[in-house]
């Protein structure tokens, strides 16, 4: 049954062949066998889990039910979750039970669907490589030596062990995208403001979305139905009907008009990665579409007007991460002052502080307009450059990361090699443009996606795109070895 | 524009953060490395641009100045270090 997508799980619900607790109690039996090696879960919900799925069967026998009704899924611990612990990947929320459910769980939860457990992360959703989890690295499953790619690891590698069919992700500067393709799933991140970020725990306001990671597009457009809407509780989430995004998962691609940037495929890619995406691209060209060459003469800049605005905003939303409300105390601090630094400075990782002192540096007075307000005019420009690249063509595709998923422990000495890990993914952040990553082959038996970039609000489009590369390739059916519980 | 010794305690200071003694070096060198990847922007000139804060140039909703959200501080307070009254406790601030 866990070989099955999504959609087709979906089917055999509808039809009877399975029950949901059936299929709940399958992934939870593979998630205590196979999970050890892989540490993608941070909490596994199974009392939860199986009290959902009976509710989601008794809805199904009375006819009161959607495609996801009785679907297991796992949910990226930065989601809220109502009584259930959410960790964020960091000791500072060890002990936190949320007191309330974030809007995507609730849309989810409403649907039917049922939650597996929270998966593993970078602390605080920093990190290209879920080594800064409190909760110890994931493994990918492809290769345990790799790291699975960040900070949507744990989801990403659950989906690619087959210990769901679907996951949620977020995806503030690649963290949905460049793990999906060092894991070889589906990944998409939508427009900003597409999704509810309500009760998502923030890390940069301005770049954070969320978003569905899956097997295949089709089971991707499943989730974002979802997902994706009007939230009155984030003020910046668009109000905006939400097409059906399976509805035109089959339009054909004759006329698509690719744009590959010049930026995306210069000096610093891997180059078994660019053959897998030329080729990728060349399956593209047999389905009927034209390629032309653009530029996004501003790309480079993208990765030092990221690493302020997202530390700058980051050092801002955890500033509420203080040691009397809720989260990690120290012990015996002396006063105040004390229990809020040592409460801070016990709880966060290295990374986190590392980004908090740099949005602090970058805020505090005299710096902000070197730093933060030139970082948002360039920010713009990088806007720009993607609004007349995709006036040319219709979408734009490229590599996500410059290698495949390279071994644990490579690039944690280095802040800022990790940070180029982001430098084909975070300008569309900057952008808030939606993108998104499909299988598309293999570097030395680690796997390596396709990123799809498109405009505003054009997730349905992106989905379609997917999901017809997926109708005449089998990447993203192709699984790992020793997963069988 | 390289940070010392000195500004990263005080960085730290107002980022209510403790850095070790002996990780003050190493924390100065990692982000003398990451602000001298910051300062590429400097290479640009911007000026005339207008700062972009919101990607769709959203602007902030208003609502109606009504009461929506109920009293939960019980609920909310449950999870709270420690508490006395509907209080959260801290070390004593004034003698």
């Amino acid at each position: 049954m866990h070989e099955k997508t999504l959609a087709e799980q979906s089917k055999a619900l509808a039809a009877g062949e399975i029950s949901s607790v059936e299929l709940t109690q399958h992934y939870l039996g593979r998630i205590e066998t196979l999970d050890p090696q892989f540490n993608s879960y941070i909490t596994v919900t199974g009392d939860q889990a199986l009290e959902a799925a009976r509710q989601a069967d008794a809805r199904r026998a009375a006819g009161d039910f959607n495609a996801l009704t009785g679907i297991p899924l796992a949910h990226k611990d930065l989601f809220c979750t109502e009584g259930v612990r959410t960790s964020c990947g960091s000791k500072i929320l060890d002990n936190f039970i949320a007191p309330y459910e974030s809007t995507v769980t609730a849309n989810f939860r409403d649907a039917g669907a049922i939650m597996l457990g929270k998966t593993n992360m970078d602390e605080f959703a920093m990190g290209s490589s879920n080594e800064n989890s409190f909760y110890g690295a994931v493994k990918n499953p492809w290769d345990i030596k790799a790291i699975p790619g960040g900070s949507s690891g744990g989801s990403a590698a659950c989906i690619a062990a087959q210990l769901a069919a679907g996951a949620t992700g977020t995806d503030t500067g690649g963290s949905i995208r460049q793990p999906a393709s060092m894991c070889g799933i589906t990944g998409i991140k939508p427009t900003y403001g597409r999704v509810s970020r309500w009760g998502m725990i923030a890390y940069a306001s301005s770049l954070d979305q969320a978003g569905p990671m899956t097997r295949t597009a089709e089971d991707a457009a499943m989730m974002l139905n979802v997902m994706a809407g009007f939230d009155p509780k984030d003020s910046t989430c668009i109000n905006k009907e939400v097409p059906d995004y399976t509805a035109d998962l089959d339009k054909p691609l004759d006329g698509l008009k690719i744009g590959l940037p010049k930026e995306f495929f210069a000096e610093g890619l891997d180059s078994g990665v660019e053959q897998v995406v030329r080729d990728a691209i060349r399956e593209y060209e047999k389905l009927g579409a034209t390629i032309k060459e653009v530029s996004l003469p501003n790309a480079a800049l993208s990765l030092p007007a990221y690493y302020v605005i997202a530390p700058a905003e980051a050092s801002t939303n955890l500033s509420r991460f203080d040691g009397v409300r809720f989260g990690y105390r120290c012990e015996n601090p002396k006063n105040l002052e004390d229990l809020y630094k040592r409460s801070r400075s016990e709880g966060f990782g290295e990374e986190v502080q590392r980004r908090i002192l740099v949005g602090t540096y970058a805020l505090s007075s005299g710096y902000y307009d070197a730093y933060y307000r030139k970082a948002q005019q360039i920010r713009r420009l990088v806007r720009e450059d993607f609004t007349k690249a995709l006036s040319e063509v219709d979408v734009l595709m490229g590599p996500n990361a410059p290698t495949p998923a390279f071994d644990l422990g490579a690039n944690t000495k280095d802040p800022v090699s990790m940070y180029l890990q982001d430098i084909y993914t975070i300008s569309l952040n900057l952008a808030g443009l939606p993108g998104m990553s499909v299988p598309a082959g293999f570097v030395n038996g680690r796997p390596v996606g396709l990123q799809i970039i498109g405009r505003d609000f054009d997730e349905a489009r992106l989905l379609n795109i997917g999901h017809k590369f997926q109708q005449v390739t089998d990447w993203h059916l192709q699984s790992p070895t020793g997963l069988t519980a | 524009m390289a940070i010392d010794r000195k500004e990263v305690e005080a960085v730290a200071h107002l980022a209510r953060l403790s850095i070790d003694e002996t990780q003050i070096e190493r924390t100065t060198e990692s982000l003398q490395g990451i602000l001298g990847m910051i300062d590429q922007m400097q290479a640009i000139d911007t000026k005339g641009i207008e700062p972009m804060a919101h990607p769709l140039d959203a602007v902030q909703r208003l609502r109606a100045d009504e009461v929506t959200e109920t009293d939960q501080r019980e609920k909310l307070q449950q999870h709270a270090p420690a508490t006395e009254e509907g209080l959260f406790l801290v070390p004593k601030v004034i003698e």
